[in-house]
């Protein structure tokens, strides 16, 4: 017989809090569930590894510039985590945001106000992800080949639009400072003591709710404070650095702030919770009345938006959209952002926070590379060989999880 | 009805069954899995649904609980005609089933197994943002789990590192926590041990005598004849015998089963 949930609740909070976190991690060990830890030591490591081989890498400047070098892919990160977390694949997201970078550039230039061309670009992502997800959902063709087929369609919408005039560049300044504009000072230090009070304002809620109702393993304080605290060193040892040089870029600050509302989206309300289930098992969730189909085809169409802001970003930071926008490595980069991040590549598992540390990762490896001036053979055997890795660290952990009984 | 059937739960006759299934045919492709099933459940009482492997028993379910959408027959629900075309339709009715399958999504936690599709909200800021209530919803879920007398880990433990009686045991909460009306349960004890065997068939009595209809399928004779107060018999598609238990031996049963006899067919 196990232990019945009601009766250890009257166990006290201190010790079953101290207890907590060990056994967390154990537990999620057990269940191959390792969150961010894995990529979080990657990135220390991969930032300790260039710093000792070029010290100009955690300059104020490089770390500015490694920030903007990151959003695009992880905006587009974000969108594939939902798709990943579906368990299905979108390869037409870097395709999508080619397009979206078209649109707005071409727009601009016709004199739209630039708020309106942004909108304009977002929608048309949205229109290619319901396309996509009508596709996949009620036609029943499966994604990978939808988006596959999507990717070559886009591309050629990108060539129908741009073909004649090649590179087209943006004048508009509004669009321009997406990537140009910085938050600095005494502001930068504002927005970071936000951050953190708004992470131990979350902490603080998590407890109160079990406490509240009177639940067994309640956080404790000490290891609140902990976190608190570690959130805070980061946060201010960063805007040290950025201070050094404009302040945080605002394109970063953007990827942030959609990275709280998905993950509150995620983590907190139904069409979340909707949508792990459906990774975890779409016919339980089927059979629990959830509007199966509906889920499925919202994600796409949100993974559509997320390839157009990444789109929007990355023609701003380049100053221009053309032909080849959208393309190169970018679609292998923002998948690996996701699954490099310890999202699953078979369903249900991961976060829109591990996109962010893995499109961290990628940027870190790119500008470190480019820093080194590293060949372009280096760089795609190092990426392909991260990437590589973390789908086989995905794939080892799923078949300890088999293993771990079910 | 040809024959009318006394329950030992001594049902008013006059009120509309429950749940009565008339006539259910349903084909995949080359196999007639149903061919003629037809049966009722009262409220309070337990019906066991026995026959051979394939003789339809799990189809039949799914057909109640929305999973498939028979090719003909009629399905009527407290005295009135349903169309059960999605599991949604079902639940809306009070009806719940832990399937055979155990239809469980592993990458989340037992409360969140148990609230799926059913998630509680707290309200931030009105109208705009609300958020789930996992500390709620675990609250709640423990008193009914305790008063069920039913036993689970922590209740924010991951399905997946449940065993597998552990898995069966969170799927029949789940549907003990919902089913208002009639609860359906697919080999409920087939991954169980003794103890935790006991435990579900105490609990299907104790559901039945809260009021709620009971479809019980099993394989297990004894266990059959402990909890239901009906035994229907499918073979090959068909509903070939509707027994009271109190009035029929573990024999007939079995060759109602296995199709050494065949009088007590009904319509
Ligand atoms: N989805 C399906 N597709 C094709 N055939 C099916 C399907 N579901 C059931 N069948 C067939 O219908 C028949 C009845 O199956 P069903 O699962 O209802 O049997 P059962 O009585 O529950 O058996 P068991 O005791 O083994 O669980 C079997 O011949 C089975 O192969
Ligand atoms: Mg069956």
């Amino acid at each position: 017989m196990k232990v019945v949930a009601a009766d250890s609740a009257n166990s006290t909070a201190e010790a079953s809090g101290r207890r907590l976190l060990a056994d967390r991690l154990r537990l999620r060990f057990a269940s191959g569930d390792l969150g961010l830890i894995p990529v979080i030591i990657a990135l220390v490591v991969i930032w300790i590894v260039f710093e000792l081989i070029n010290s100009h890498f955690l300059t104020g400047r490089n770390i500015s510039n490694l920030i903007l070098q990151s959003v695009e892919i992880g905006l587009l990160g974000i969108g594939e985590t939902f798709i990943l977390l579906l368990g299905e694949i979108d390869l037409s997201i870097a395709a999508v945001s080619g397009v979206a970078a078209a649109i707005l550039v071409l727009l601009s230039s016709a004199g739209v106000n630039p708020w309106l061309a942004i909108v304009a670009s977002l929608a048309a992502g949205a229109v290619l992800g319901v396309f996509q997800g009508v596709w996949v959902t009620l036609v029943g063709v499966p994604a990978f080949i939808v988006t596959l087929a999507g990717s070559l369609g886009y591309q050629g919408f990108l060539l129908a639009m741009l073909g004649d005039a090649g590179t087209v560049p943006i004048e508009n300044s509004t669009l321009l400072g997406l990537a140009t504009t910085y938050v600095s000072g005494v502001y930068a230090w504002i927005l970071a003591l936000l951050g953190v009070l708004l992470y131990l304002w979350v902490l603080l809620q998590r407890r109160t709710s079990r406490l509240r109702y009177e639940l067994d393993r309640v956080p404790d304080l000490g290891s609140i404070g902990a976190r608190v605290i570690a959130l805070a060193v980061v946060s201010a040892l960063i805007v040290l650095a950025l201070n050094t040089y404009r302040g945080i870029p605002v394109a970063g600050l953007v990827l942030i702030a959609l990275i709280l509302v998905f993950s509150y989206v995620t983590q907190s309300t139904r069409f979340g919770r909707h949508v792990y289930a459906l990774g975890g098992h779409r016919e339980a969730a089927r059979r629990a009345g959830i509007r199966v189909k509906h889920v499925r085809i919202a994600v796409f169409t949100l993974a559509g938006v997320f390839g157009a802001a990444g789109g929007i970003m990355g023609a701003s930071r380049l100053g221009s959209a053309s032909p080849a926008s959208g393309g190169g490595d970018l679609l292998l980069d923002s998948i690996a952002a996701a699954v490099i991040g310890g999202t699953s590549l078979f369903g249900g598992r991961g976060s829109v926070w591990n996109a962010l540390a893995g499109a961290l990762v990628i940027g870190s490896v790119e500008n470190g590379m480019d820093l080194l001036s590293a060949p372009s053979s280096t760089k795609y055997l190092v990426e392909g060989g991260i990437l590589l890795v973390a789908v086989t660290i995905d794939t080892l952990t799923r078949r300890r999880r088999a293993k771990a009984g079910r | 009805m040809a024959e009318t059937v006394q329950t030992q739960s001594g049902q008013d006759r006059d009120t509309p069954p429950l749940l009565s299934v008339r006539h259910l045919k349903k084909r995949f492709g080359a196999v007639q899995a149903l061919r003629d099933v037809s049966l009722d459940v009262h409220r309070g009482e337990v019906v066991a649904l026995v026959g051979d492997n394939g003789a339809g028993k799990s189809t039949t379910i799914k057909i109640i609980s929305g999973v498939e959408v028979p090719d003909e027959g009629e399905i009527f629900f407290e005295g009135s005609r349903v169309t059960l075309s999605t599991p949604a339709a079902s639940e809306a009715l009070g009806i719940q089933t832990v399937y055979q399958d155990l239809a469980l999504c592993d990458n989340l936690d037992i409360v969140s197994n148990l609230y799926l599709g059913r998630e509680l909200y707290r309200t931030i800021i009105p109208g705009v943002i609300r958020v789930m209530n996992h500390a709620e919803m675990e609250k709640n879920a423990i008193p009914v789990l305790k008063r069920l007398g039913i036993n689970l880990p922590p209740l924010n433990t991951s399905v997946a590192s449940l065993s597998g009686g552990q898995r069966q045991t969170v799927a029949v909460a789940r549907a003990v926590l919902w089913g208002s009306k009639l609860v359906i349960l697919d080999e409920p004890t087939a991954a169980l041990g003794v103890a935790q065997t006991r435990a579900v068939l105490d609990l299907v009595k104790r559901l039945a005598e809260s009021g709620v209809g009971v479809l019980v399928i099993s394989h297990n004779l004894s266990d059959v004849f402990e909890v239901a107060d009906r035994i229907v018999v499918l073979r090959l598609g068909q509903t070939v015998a509707n027994y009271v238990t109190s009035e029929v031996s573990g024999e007939k049963v079995v060759a109602a089963i296995t199709g050494a006899t065949e009088e007590e067919v009904v319509p």
